[in-house]
């Protein structure tokens, strides 16, 4: 089957066109938007929570977003397994929603930051990483709040049941305090939840799927998608 | 309530008003405005809202051109055709003085003013670049002024959702008082979506969208029509402040009413608010309105009629929609939760007449409000500075010529105005939207246009040194150096957006270096055919210690029509050859290396004949679409030295040494770092030589070889070594050093 892709536009959302062309154009998936005031997410097979700032950001990112009516819907569906992906303030949303556990604070040069950054993949996710494990993949970032913030206990759990999925690296793949753009512990770029179905990632991979601007690397995790539903 | 004060001569002064003015605006209306009235006239009198001292220069540019959909001044941003059914909004604005007092919110507002200018003409905004200048950064207040102005420019375009692909950073005493920050949007759209900012239809409804009125900005068109002085601390309540997540909404809200057909016309709410949209748009459809000012949502209570008039609350329009379709367009700002409220109804009496509780406040014909109607229109007294006499004769020869070449040329290189604005471009989104191909760091910025084969090349640029030193000159370098940038991009210079920033036009000298940057600007977007399609004018760019240098800072639209075409700066792999195309003329009269080095602002600006420069663009250009050149680097400040070394280094993923050599015609220290005009460093690969010299002569240009690349130093005249690393730490850390300390 060719997965469905839903993207969430909520107010403030700026990702948005460009998950869905992304997904829709580069990737040739059935893709639609889903309007954050419905309270349906239409059939889709995999949820995309964009970047952006939605509404503003003005108090917490992702903290009013939570409380989209959509946001129901999607937490049912993550509830029940289905594949939901967070880029950048997506992230934030889902970590605000408790779909993953964690925070993101405000990055530790106190500010927006948009460069290439190398992330490692550090674990086998069978859903969104697919034979890549140990690969290096160059990614934009750009974000104000991305530097992610778990206590010990958390992540000491995030590292048992192997949710951490990416991690900011330099171009050979070495974990080094010079690489980490933002602060976050262990240099945590993206995670998983417990189940493995739901993704937080401050990186855009949306961003990489053209090489009309210079750079496929973000392809591998919607082919990934793809390869694990067409499986099940 | 608040009785409201008489008006008299005083008052009319009081508001920036001259004692004809005043007695001009009597004229018209044959009796003394009211209160509400004279702050009307007050503000859209304002240089900043009539142009009245620059518009008949203005009127010189070239303003045509086959490409061109509107023209110059006739709607909110230029419209340039770029063939696929599609047509491209741009213009750059100025947001000098609130940002001289409030950085923060005086940039982030001025990107704000920009976008909507764009997404009022149907246009979605693609991307946006600025131009920037500051004193030195050595200087506290500077780097307070520097980070600000940063910070505010990236949370508004981050948060909107506009990828900021370029621009420029200049560092000079003479803008210690008075920082220039110029903002540029260019947006997208189908010729048959395009909106227009006109009132027409007796009885269709007039709306007011966005955010509420509150009483701040009021008279913030005024205060941007005077000098800075001790006394504009206190201005601070006239910088308005920006809410880049509601302009957002303001954005798909707008266009998809547009794209709905039940809009006859939109205009943004700038400076001077309601008062500039009403005149404008009913002066622009010679028709009147009525306005009652009871039903615009305010966020305070007992404002005023001059105050609800005046105010310059941000991220809000003026809509006029056709009858009977006022609810559907109520149900798309609805959607996204944005006020909307009919405030008015287009009438055909020519008038516009504002009440509010019951009172009629203002009776006034908008056509004597606007610029091409009613406003004065001045042409100023020029004469030649007194300057001159010293700067024209200063003799180069007195010069010590510089023994130890290496050092000399890292102090030149070390200057914050031609090392890498890294610390300052990371700090945009420069990728959102996913069509930049080349973002900022290298000669203009690349987008593409989805679905398509082509790209849009982006460049703001002006060198103000030149300009000071020689008006006409410089005005034309700033064009003829923007075009070069979007050609050596691979892209094809169509129309020019324009930021005239100056000091008092009431000073004969400071009117000189205006309408003579004009006419030198004129000349070269003649030459060029590139038409500029309109832009903003700020005077009174002067601060108590003096005026700033005269900066008309051009932002230029090229089309690059294959994606092919699209060309880099930096050298792409060992073994290629290094040509210079272009004649040297060792010119270091206001050059960066005469700054760094001497600490002199002398001479005259670099020679430019535009002929000369045509000719090296054409032939760049079709030697790119002959695939000829692998790398193209426009030499500006630094000279030819600085142009190879950022050519080596610019990628940091992939660094490349070179070893060449320049000769020189007189002087070493002179041809390596000299400015002239219309000339750029290519790299060719090795098996296209006899393609690429043949190519040259035929098209009568000169070339010279340079040398190879390769290895990890960068070699010149056999003499002076630099490594890529010690270059790298130079280029791409000296500012992030400075602000991080």
């Amino acid at each position: 089957m060719n997965p469905k892709f839903g993207v969430v536009v909520f107010p403030g959302s700026n990702c948005d066109h460009d998950a869905y062309y992304s997904l829709k154009k580069n990737l040739g998936f059935d893709t639609q938007f889903l309007w954050h005031k419905n309270h349906s997410i239409n059939n889709s097979d995999v949820i995309i929570l964009p970047g952006g700032f939605s509404y503003g950001d003005y108090l917490r990112s992702g903290a009013i977003a939570k409380l989209s009516p959509l946001m129901n819907e999607v937490r049912e569906f993550a509830e029940k397994g289905g594949i939901v992906i967070g880029i950048c303030n997506g992230f934030q949303i889902l970590c605000e929603s408790n779909l993953l556990p964690g925070a993101l604070i405000k990055n530790k040069s106190l500010k927006f930051v948009c460069k290439d950054v190398y992330v490692k993949v550090t674990n086998e996710s069978k859903v969104f990483s697919s034979g890549v494990k140990g690969e290096v993949f160059k990614i934009p970032i750009a974000h104000g709040e991305g530097n992610y913030f778990i206590e010990e206990n958390g992540l000491n759990e995030l590292k048992q049941n192997s949710q951490i999925l990416f991690q900011y690296c330099d171009k050979n793949g070495n974990i080094t305090e010079a690489s980490n753009p933002n602060g976050s512990v262990e240099n945590i770029a993206g995670i998983m939840s417990k189940k493995g179905n739901v993704l937080g990632m401050m990186p855009h991979p949306e961003r990489v799927c053209s090489d009309i601007l210079g750079n496929s690397s973000g392809k591998f995790i919607f082919n990934s998608i793809k390869f694990y539903l067409k499986n099940i | 309530m608040i009785k409201e004060p008489e008006v008299s001569l005083d008052l009319a002064l009081q508001h920036g008003l001259s004692e004809e003015e005043f007695a001009k605006i009597i004229n018209i209306l044959g009796r003394t405005p009211n209160f509400t009235e004279l702050g009307i006239f007050s503000v859209m009198w304002s240089e900043h809202c009539s142009y009245k001292n620059s518009i008949k220069v203005l009127k010189t540019l070239p303003r045509t051109g086959s490409r061109l959909l509107v023209g110059a001044g006739e709607e909110n941003a230029g419209l340039v055709d770029i063939g696929d059914g599609l047509a491209v909004a741009f213009k750059i604005e100025s947001h000098n003085h609130p940002s001289a007092v409030e950085p923060y919110q005086g940039a982030a507002t001025g990107v704000g003013g920009i976008l909507r200018d764009i997404f009022t003409m149907g246009a979605r905004p693609i991307a946006a670049l600025n131009s920037l200048r500051f004193g030195t950064l050595s200087d506290n207040r500077t780097k307070y002024l520097f980070e600000g102005v940063v910070a505010g420019i990236g949370d508004y375009g981050n948060c909107f959702g506009v990828p900021t692909v370029g621009g420029e950073v200049y560092f000079d005493d003479c803008y210690k008082g008075n920082p220039l920050v110029n903002a540029m949007a260019v947006g997208l759209v189908k010729h048959n979506e395009t909106a227009s900012a006109i009132a027409t239809g007796a009885g269709n409804p007039v709306l007011i969208v966005g955010s509420s009125t509150g009483r701040d900005g009021i008279h913030g068109a005024t205060f941007a029509s005077e000098e800075i002085s001790e006394k504009s601390e206190a201005k601070r309540p006239s910088v308005q402040v920006g809410d880049p997540f509601t302009e957002k909404l303001l954005l798909e809200a707008t266009l998809e009413v547009i794209k709905a057909g039940y809009l006859i016309g939109i205009q943004d709410m700038g400076a001077a608010g309601i008062s500039c949209s009403t005149t404008e748009m009913s002066a622009k459809g010679e028709s009147g309105m009525s306005i009652n000012l009871d039903k615009v949502p305010v966020r305070e209570q007992g404002m005023t009629a001059y105050e609800i008039l005046l105010s310059e609350s941000q991220e809000r329009m003026l809509c006029v929609v056709k009858k009977g379709f006022e609810d559907k367009v109520k149900a798309i700002f609805d959607k996204w939760d944005l006020n909307c409220e009919i405030i008015g109804e287009v009438t055909n009496d020519k008038n516009l007449k504002i009440y509010y509780q019951g009172e009629l406040k203002a009776d006034i014909t908008p056509f004597d409000c606007v610029l091409g109607g009613g406003a004065p229109v001045y042409e100023r007294e020029t004469k030649v500075p007194g300057y001159f006499s010293v700067t024209r004769n200063f003799d180069f020869d007195s010069l010590k010529v510089q023994e130890n070449i290496r050092d000399t040329f890292l102090k030149v290189f070390s200057s914050h105005n031609i090392v890498s604005k890294k610390w300052v471009y990371e700090q945009y989104d420069s990728m959102v939207r996913t069509n930049t191909v080349t973002g900022p760091g290298c000669d203009s910025a690349v987008v593409y246009i989805k679905d398509t084969n082509k790209a849009l090349a982006l460049k703001t640029d002006c060198n103000s040194r030149y300009v000071y030193l020689n008006p006409l000159k410089g005005g034309m370098i700033a064009v003829a150096e923007s075009a070069r940038n979007i050609v050596c991009s691979g892209g094809l210079p169509l129309a020019v957006t324009n930021c005239l920033n100056f000091g008092n036009p009431y000073k004969p000298e400071i009117y000189y270096q205006f309408s003579e940057a004009v006419r030198g600007m004129g000349e070269a977007c003649i030459a060029l055919d590139t038409p500029v399609t309109g832009g903003n004018v700020s005077f009174y760019n002067e601060s108590p210690d003096s005026a700033v240098y005269p900066t008309p800072v051009i932002g230029m639209l090229g089309l690059i029509e294959d994606l092919s075409h699209i060309t880099t700066s930096f050298f792409k792999e060992n073994g290629d050859l290094i040509y210079v195309i272009g004649e040297d003329k060792e010119e270091i009269g206001g050059s960066e290396f005469l700054k760094v080095i001497h600490g002199l602002v002398k001479g005259d600006s670099p020679d430019i004949n535009m002929e000369t420069e045509k000719k090296l663009q054409s032939f760049l250009l079709n030697s790119i679409k002959k695939k000829l050149i692998k790398s193209a680097h426009d030499i500006s400040e630094g000279g030819v030295i600085t142009a190879i070394a950022e050519c080596c280094i610019i990628n940091r993923e992939n660094q490349i040494g070179a070893n060449v050599v320049i000769p020189a015609s007189n002087r070493e220290d002179f041809s390596l770092f000299s400015e002239t005009q219309s000339r750029v460093v290519v790299s060719i690969d090795p098996k296209d030589q006899k393609d690429f010299e043949e190519f040259a002569l035929l098209n009568g240009v000169k070339i010279t070889k340079a040398g190879v690349t390769g290895g990890e130093i960068l070699i010149v005249n056999g003499k002076y070594q630099f490594t890529l690393d010690e270059l790298d730490k130079i280029y791409f850390e000296t500012i992030s050093k400075i602000m991080e300390n």
